[in-house]
Order: structure tokens, then sequence, then C-alpha cells
């Protein structure tokens, strides 16, 4: 559905990229690169830096380091026409809330008549469900409704490459089936790529082909769910209690044998053993926990040798 | 298609459409009915009280002012409010997220302002011709020179409004503009001749561009004997354009730079940030 790119090689190409605020560290070195078509999920737990590398990627943010070609061109440096060629969905918007739903995206499509053939309103309001709402005043949409009016508004200039942060957060379940069905429904409409960040891997597994783990300012893993279900799957979780009575836990690809070391070795002071076949989902849990304690470089160690 | 011109052209069905839903949206109504219905109500009442033996009364003196401040006023406020807003609830955002769309957002807020302000002084003139006596405003040369004041004064008044609402990029710092506005108000000869005050505070008045628009205003609907009790008893036609003039040039000079560093500024997490600080302000 996108115009044709105007660029060989890859949407988003990404090396070395690095983002300071102040004297944080935000990204250290991030390395992307995003193949035209299909849609890639960048996961990762809050505050990992998801919406900082997006908004670096849409032009709305300045980085500190590394190279960035968006489409083919450096997001700092891209001009209007450049813009027209992604879409833009953020976590939380409001704006124009006085006008009415068709109206909004009449006038919208406008903008994008220079560059490429616009969607038309009413095509645009069947294919995110909102025909019974076109009439209403933008303000009076729910939480759905109106994320749903967004991605109407953020491809409705056929864009090449569309942005979807956190679009499901505070949805109810209803809600949250709804908004992915009408993101299998972008999907089957060619030439547009997605890349939508998330913190739930369950909706990442749901939605994309490919997932990027974003922690500690890099990405740790990269690969398709089934690919890095599969890695994670190779490793074992010890845990047990230590003579002093505190938790230890210990990732392995031969669980059995680190037992009996462990035992062999521990002076009989050992409780409470358990051994886990990890999940991808356990995976991601424990480096969520360890990222909410304030743990993130530990975190991400442990990560990457649970799915290496 | 020319790009840029496009971009001009959706902002102009912009300032249109605003403008529509401005007039079928109840709050923004009445925000455009009280201020100029209260303001009308205390001249009437002023109608009765003589200025120093002047041939109008003082009611009728204050009406004309009363038109070059709401320009001034609508114009700043209106401008200042909605770029303050718009950055917290995310439609500038929208707009630079568009081909072409700050370009269309900002023509589309100065068509709607200028309609805005070309309504307010159109009620004002019909109801201060029709309550008021003493008025002269019948002959050509008075409406050429009412029109050119008022087209003057939002040149003047939208880029300043448009500088000072990028300066503000929070909401809750409205104050620190309003304060200043109001203070030039009441030192600017729109409720009391200016000539009355004491000279520093004449000077200081007389930098402002809001005594300019009432002078204006009271040369074009006034007796010209009223001219004597302005300051140097005389309307300083030439001195009111020119003043109006620099104010409009160097807003329109700083205006662009400012907006394009506001504009730049923005993104997804600086407007969830501001609407997070008054969320904890406001509760």
């Amino acid at each position: 559905m996108g115009h044709p790119p105007a660029f060989d090689g890859p949407v988003i190409a990404v090396s070395d990229l690095r983002m300071r605020y102040g004297d944080k560290d935000v990204l250290t070195g991030l390395d992307l690169e995003i193949e035209p078509g299909g849609v890639t999920a960048l996961l990762g737990p809050n505050g990992a830096g998801k919406t900082t590398t997006i908004e670096i990627l849409e032009g709305f943010r300045a980085r500190s380091g590394g190279a960035v070609a968006v489409l083919g061109t450096d997001p700092e440096h891209g001009d209007e026409r450049w813009r027209a060629g992604l879409g833009v969905v953020l976590q939380e918007w409001r704006d124009n809330g006085k006008w009415r739903v068709r109206e909004l995206l009449a006038h919208f499509g406008e903008y994008y008549k220079p560059y490429s053939q616009s969607w038309d309103a009413d095509e645009l309001l069947q294919m995110v469900g909102l025909e019974a709402q076109a009439a209403q005043r933008v303000q009076t949409l729910s939480g759905g409704q109106r994320r749903r009016l967004d991605v109407a508004l953020g491809i409705i200039g056929r864009p090449a490459l569309l942005f979807l942060d956190e679009p499901t957060t505070g949805f109810d379940p209803h809600a949250r089936r709804e908004f992915h069905e009408l993101i299998h429904r972008l999907t089957d409409l060619d030439g547009t790529t997605i890349l939508l960040t998330t913190h739930d891997l369950d909706e990442a597994e749901k939605l994309a082909e490919r997932i990027l783990i974003l922690a500690g300012g890099r990405i740790i893993a990269d690969g398709s769910p089934d690919k890095l279900a599969r890695a994670a799957a190779t490793t074992a979780e010890v845990k047990w209690l230590d003579n002093s009575g505190t938790l230890q836990v210990h990732a392995t690809d031969d669980a059995t044998e680190f037992v009996r070391k462990l035992l062999a070795t521990d002076g009989g002071t050992v409780t409470d053993l358990e051994v886990h076949r990890a999940s991808l989902e356990d995976a991601y849990l424990t480096l969520v926990a360890a990222f909410e304690a304030g743990q993130a470089e530990a975190a991400v160690d442990t990560f990457k040798e649970a799915t290496a | 298609m020319n790009t840029t011109l496009h971009a001009y052209s959706t902002g102009w069905k912009r300032g249109l459409i605003e403008s529509r839903i401005s007039l079928t949206t109840i709050s923004d109504l009445m925000g455009f009915i009280m201020p100029t219905a209260i303001s009308i109500a205390v001249l009437f009442f002023m109608r009765g009280a003589d200025f120093e033996g002047a041939p109008v009364s003082l009611g009728s003196m204050n009406m004309p002012s009363l038109i070059g401040m709401n320009v001034v006023f609508g114009g700043l406020m209106s401008i200042i409010g909605t770029l303050s807003m718009d950055r917290t609830n995310g439609t500038l955002l929208r707009a630079k997220s568009m081909p072409g769309g700050m370009t269309g957002y900002l023509v589309g807020h100065v068509v709607a302002t200028a309609l805005y302000v070309l309504a307010t002084v159109a009620v004002m003139l019909a109801a201060g011709l029709i309550l008021f006596d003493g008025l002269e405003f019948d002959t050509p040369d008075r409406w050429l020179l009412f029109l050119a004041v008022v087209l003057m004064g939002i040149v003047t008044t939208l880029p300043l409004g448009a500088v000072l609402g990028a300066l503000i990029n929070n909401p809750k710092n409205m104050g620190l503009v309003m304060l200043p506005v109001m203070g030039s108000v009441a030192i600017s000869g729109i409720f009391y001749p200016l000539a009355a005050l004491p000279g520093w505070l004449q000077t200081i008045g007389q930098a402002f561009p809001i005594y300019w628009m009432g002078l204006g205003m009271r040369h074009a609907m006034l007796p010209d004997t009223m001219s004597a009790v302005e300051v140097g008893g005389s309307w300083r036609t030439l001195m009111m354009f020119g003043v109006l003039a620099a104010w409009a040039i160097l807003a329109l000079a700083l205006a662009p730079r400012l907006l394009r560093r506001m504009a730049r500024r923005e993104s997804g997490s600086a407007v969830a940030a501001r609407r997070a600080e008054m969320q904890r302000q406001w509760g």
C-alpha cells in the first residue's frame, strides 16, 4: 500500500547509535537493520530506551552519536518528502479533540496529496472500524477507538514505514484484541513495514515476525519468536538457597551436571533446590524484574546466557 | 504541485474548519461572547459619565478604545493559549509528523485567529454604533482608517502572540505573560485618557502597541475635537502606524526563528512529560 521506496536497501539501518541525557547513557551502541516488509517488534522493559530509539528514527529527537538511515535518509536531515513516507502512532495523543472523526481524516489526508495517493477517508474509517463514529467529535471516542483513529492517521499517506509506540498501553483485553486484529489487517496490505515497540512479550509474539529485545542500551536478542523461544528453552534455570539463606539463580545448558557439582561441593548447606526448564517468557520476566530492581547490566548478562 | 503552496492552502482550509468548529462549540462560543458582552455592558453604564466637559460621554469615549484593546487581546491571547495547549495535547506534534504539517498548522491558526478578531471587531462596532451617542462613523475615510488600523493591529499582534507563545513551553507559565499584558492595559489609556496619567507612566504606556491601537480606533470613531484629550493634543496618525509597524517587524523577524525552535523540541516524550506535570499540579 505504500509508494515504492525511492532507495534500495533496508528501511532502517542503524549502527552504533548512542544517546546520552546529561550523564545518563540510555543507548550505548545500538545496531539494527530492518528490511522492507513485515512487522518487527522492539521489545524491552520500561525505561530501556524504546521510545528514545523510535523518536530518533522518527526524526523527533537528535542523537548523541552513531549513524542512522531511515528510508535511506538521516532523520535529522529528513525533508517533507521523507516525512511523507513515514507514519507515526504515538503512545498517547489527544490532539484536535473538537474535530469530527471523518473531517479530521479528510483534512489530514490533504497534506499528503503532493507526495502520494492518500487514503480516502471513508475507506480508512471502514478499515479501522470507525464508520459508526464518523460524525462524532474526536474527544468523545473511547481509548481504543482513539488509538484506531491514530492508526488511521498514521497510515493515511500510505507510508513505507509505520511506527507504533506502545500501541496497546492501557487497553482492556477486548480493545487489545481488536487492535491486534487491525494490525494483522495492515500487514495484509503490502508495502508498509511496521516497527512497533512494546514491553509485553505476549504482544510481540502475537504481532511480530521478528523480535528485537532492547535492554541496557543495546539490542540483546534478535530473531523470530520461534527462534528466540527455542534458544531460551535449551537452557535451564537452577535456583537454591545457600548457607546464608540467600536465593541463588544460575542458568545452564546442562542442569544435571551443574546440580551434581553443586551438591558435591556445598557441604550440605544447599536447600530448596529447584530446576526449571526456561521458556522465553521466563527469561524475559527475569530480565524485566532485574531491570526494575535497578540491576540492568547483570540482567542483560543473565538474559544473554539464557538465550545464547 | 508546489509543496509549499499546497501546505499554505491546506492551512487556509484548516483555519476555516477551525473557525466553523468554534462557532458550533458551546464553550468556544461562550468564550467569544462573554468578555465582549461584559465589556459592552460596563461601558453602557458609563454613558452618563462625562469627562471634563468633553462632547461625548466616557462610555462613548471608551467604546473605540475597547475595540482596540480587544484586537490586541484577541490576537495575543488566542495564539499564546492555543500554542501552549496544543503542545500539551499533542496537536503540534501531530502537525510535525505530517509533510508540510507545521506550516499548515500555523497558517491555519493565523487564519482562524484573524477571523476571530475580525468577528469580535464587527460585533463590537455594531453594538457601539447602536448603543452609544456621539460616535462619528459615517464617512468612507473613517471606515478606511478603521479597517487599516484593525488590519495593522492583526498583523502586529498575531506574530507577537506567536513569539510569546513559542517562549512559554508550559501552560502554567501563562501568568508570566498575562500579568504584563494586563499591566499594559492599565497604563494604555483604554479606560481613562493617557494624558491624565503622570508623565513617566505615559512614556511607558506609549511603548506598548495597545495604546496605539486604542488611539487609532478613537481616531477613526470619535469627533475630531476629542483629539484635545490625547497626548500632545493630536491623533498622531503617522506615529500610530509607525509604532505598530515597528512592533510588527520585530515580531515577524523573531517569530519564525522561535517557532522553528519550538517545533524542533517537540517529541512524544516531551508531550508526555508536560502532561504528567500538569496532572501533578492539577490533580
